[in-house]
């Protein structure tokens, strides 16, 4: 039953089209769908070893633009004489590429995490998103600062120009959302339930137990980083070329605030708290945009938050899962004194 | 079996140990007693090697293991139970244990040492899917150092087993840490209540200001006047 529940949950996601079809709509899933995956990744590592990482969306937005650039091809004037041209190349690579760029600077963020802890690593991370703004929106030469960039090509599979799979259109898109976010799912739950989970969640919990009993704190930190940015960096990337087009406003501090809002609503350290929490922050703001001014707006969304946070600190899935397991221990011990009663 | 020699710990500009030097033999119950910021907890965590050593020497089997990262020295067969909140809250007893076993591959084996301490504690297999935080401070207790002993070690490191425990539950603590050694393994035992300490110990130290005053076997100790006046009340 179990182990089924994630497939019935995947079956479900994948049905949603032959219900949904306004394009609109569609758009609005795909969107979330890329803000849930981000949030995922970063609940690895808020949620997993509870480095809160305010500068996530630094991850993203490299990603979107790393990718962006090398399937548009770009050049790097160092000098006058020493010029660096790259081609445009295969959307698909640039995917990989930017994945790989990402974790890279995950990987940087991780060392440093274990030089600077709690405030300071807030700090640290939060202005990492900021300077990541800042180059995007200066070095015009190379990403059009505020002018963004645009025509960016969209998902490209394929192994030769007779035979591929470009995805225009909303529906194939949302397929691709969901691969991915299947892909990035399974790639977490792989990471939480096997030993280095165990230590992630142990390091979290009592940090100096941990050493004590052989956790190499560093090492770990570091990898969920690692894995935590690749993730958000693939995110990105399929947002760039989902949208297609990008500009620094990708780098803003609220879209760290939103996947940390999802995730504390959703349930910070388990799978899918982040999903949950998403699909209720994802829905609400273009649902309430139908109903209400956009002053009301913003209000109803703050209440709705206090309100979760208010009643259900732990998070919505925590809370859920508490009061099944309740329930069936009710009605377990109820079944176990039938007999004797009657 | 382990070899101290000439210590030096700072925190900072302050010297929290200084120069200490100390020997425990294969086998035997060694107890480090003192007054609070002494530095006894500071010496254990040094020795496995969560604090830097400033200057000295530490051979663990004749193997020199200053500086050693403190997975590898529990590799090599020192646990460490800490002081204060001994267990993962908010992990199940059995995980609890098998987080002991980190560093072990052997999943049959470990399956069998967890059987065993659930023998030796039959409350735990009782709770074992229970959160550890729910347990009372006595099982807990027993839940540290079962976790302890899953790493299978030669030397155990106790850092204040008896804080913050019923008196009750710390003569049971006590009987079962001498339990251990009876088993063949090596115990170190910083302990603030110096006279259960020095009745059970084969040997003892006492560490004052970061300095070694006095060393003996635990009779020796709890006959000498000054330990008397300043850790027994007289």
């Amino acid at each position: 039953m179990r182990a089924l529940a994630p497939l019935a949950g995947l079956a479900a996601l994948l049905a949603v089209p032959l219900v949904v079809t306004d394009q609109y709509a569609l758009h609005i899933l795909i969107t979330t769908g890329i803000f849930i995956i981000a949030a995922m990744s970063l609940n690895l590592l808020l949620g997993y070893t509870g480095q809160l990482s305010l500068g996530h969306i630094g991850f993203f937005g490299i990603g979107a633009y790393v990718s962006a650039l090398c399937s548009l091809g770009f050049q790097l004037e160092f000098t006058d004489r020493l010029v660096l041209t790259v081609a445009p190349k295969p959307v698909w690579l640039s995917f990989v590429i930017a994945v790989a760029t990402a974790a890279l600077f995950g990987f940087l963020i991780g060392k440093l995490s274990f030089k600077v802890r709690g405030a300071y690593f807030v700090i640290v991370t939060l202005s990492f998103a900021e300077v990541a703004r800042l180059v995007a929106l200066n070095w015009v030469s190379l990403t059009q600062g505020p002018m963004a960039l645009n025509n960016i090509p969209p998902f490209t599979l394929g192994l030769s120009d007779a035979w591929q799979l470009t995805f225009y259109r909303k529906l194939p898109n949302y397929f691709l959302m969901i691969a991915i976010g299947a892909g990035a799912y399974l790639l977490i739950a792989r990471l939480v339930r096997s030993r280095l989970g165990r230590a992630m969640v142990a390091l979290k919990e009592n940090e100096s137990l941990a050493t004590s009993v052989g956790i190499d704190v560093t090492r770990y930190l570091v990898l969920a980083a690692v894995v935590s940015a690749g993730i958000a960096g693939a995110a990105g990337s399929f947002y760039a070329h989902y949208v297609r087009i990008i500009d620094p406003d990708i780098f803003l501090f609220i879209y760290t605030v939103t996947m940390v809002i999802m995730i504390v609503t959703g349930g910070k350290g388990t799978l899918l708290g982040p999903i949950v929490g998403g699909i209720l922050f994802g829905f609400i703001p273009p649902v309430l945009r139908e109903v209400a001014g956009p002053e009301l707006q913003w209000i109803i969304y703050g209440l709705i938050m206090i309100v979760v946070v208010f009643f259900l600190p732990e998070g919505i899935v925590p809370a859920v899962t508490r009061a099944w397991a309740a329930r069936r221990g009710r009605a377990a011990t109820a079944s176990a004194r039938s007999p004797a009663g009657s | 079996m382990l070899d101290i020699d000439g210590l030096w710990c700072r925190y900072g500009k302050v010297n929290a140990l200084k120069g200490v030097s100390l020997h425990v033999a294969a086998g035997e119950l060694v107890t480090l007693i003192g007054a609070n910021g002494a530095g006894k907890t500071t010496a254990l965590r040094a020795l496995s090697g969560i604090v830097p050593v400033a200057a000295g020497r530490i051979r663990f089997e004749d193997e020199d293991i200053t500086g050693a990262s403190p997975r590898s020295i529990l590799a090599r067969g020192i646990a460490h139970c800490p002081e204060g909140r001994r267990v993962f809250a908010h992990m199940s007893v059995q995980e609890n244990l098998g987080i002991g076993a980190y560093l072990r591959r052997d999943s049959a084996a470990i399956a069998d040492d967890i059987d065993r301490i659930f023998t030796r504690f039959p409350i735990l297999k009782e709770r074992r899917q229970q959160a550890a935080g729910t347990l009372s401070g006595g099982e807990q207790q027993m839940l540290a150092i079962g976790r302890a002993l899953m790493s299978r070690p030669k030397l155990i490191l106790f850092d204040e087993p008896s804080l913050g425990l019923a008196p009750t539950i710390v003569d049971r603590t006590f009987d079962l840490i001498q339990d251990i050694q009876q088993e063949g393994v090596t115990v170190l035992m910083v302990e603030q209540n110096a006279f259960a300490a020095l009745e059970m110990c084969d040997r003892a130290y006492l560490l004052e200001s970061g300095e070694m005053k006095r060393h003996g076997t635990g009779e020796e100790l709890l006959a000498d006047p000054a330990v008397k006046e300043a850790y027994l009340g007289g």
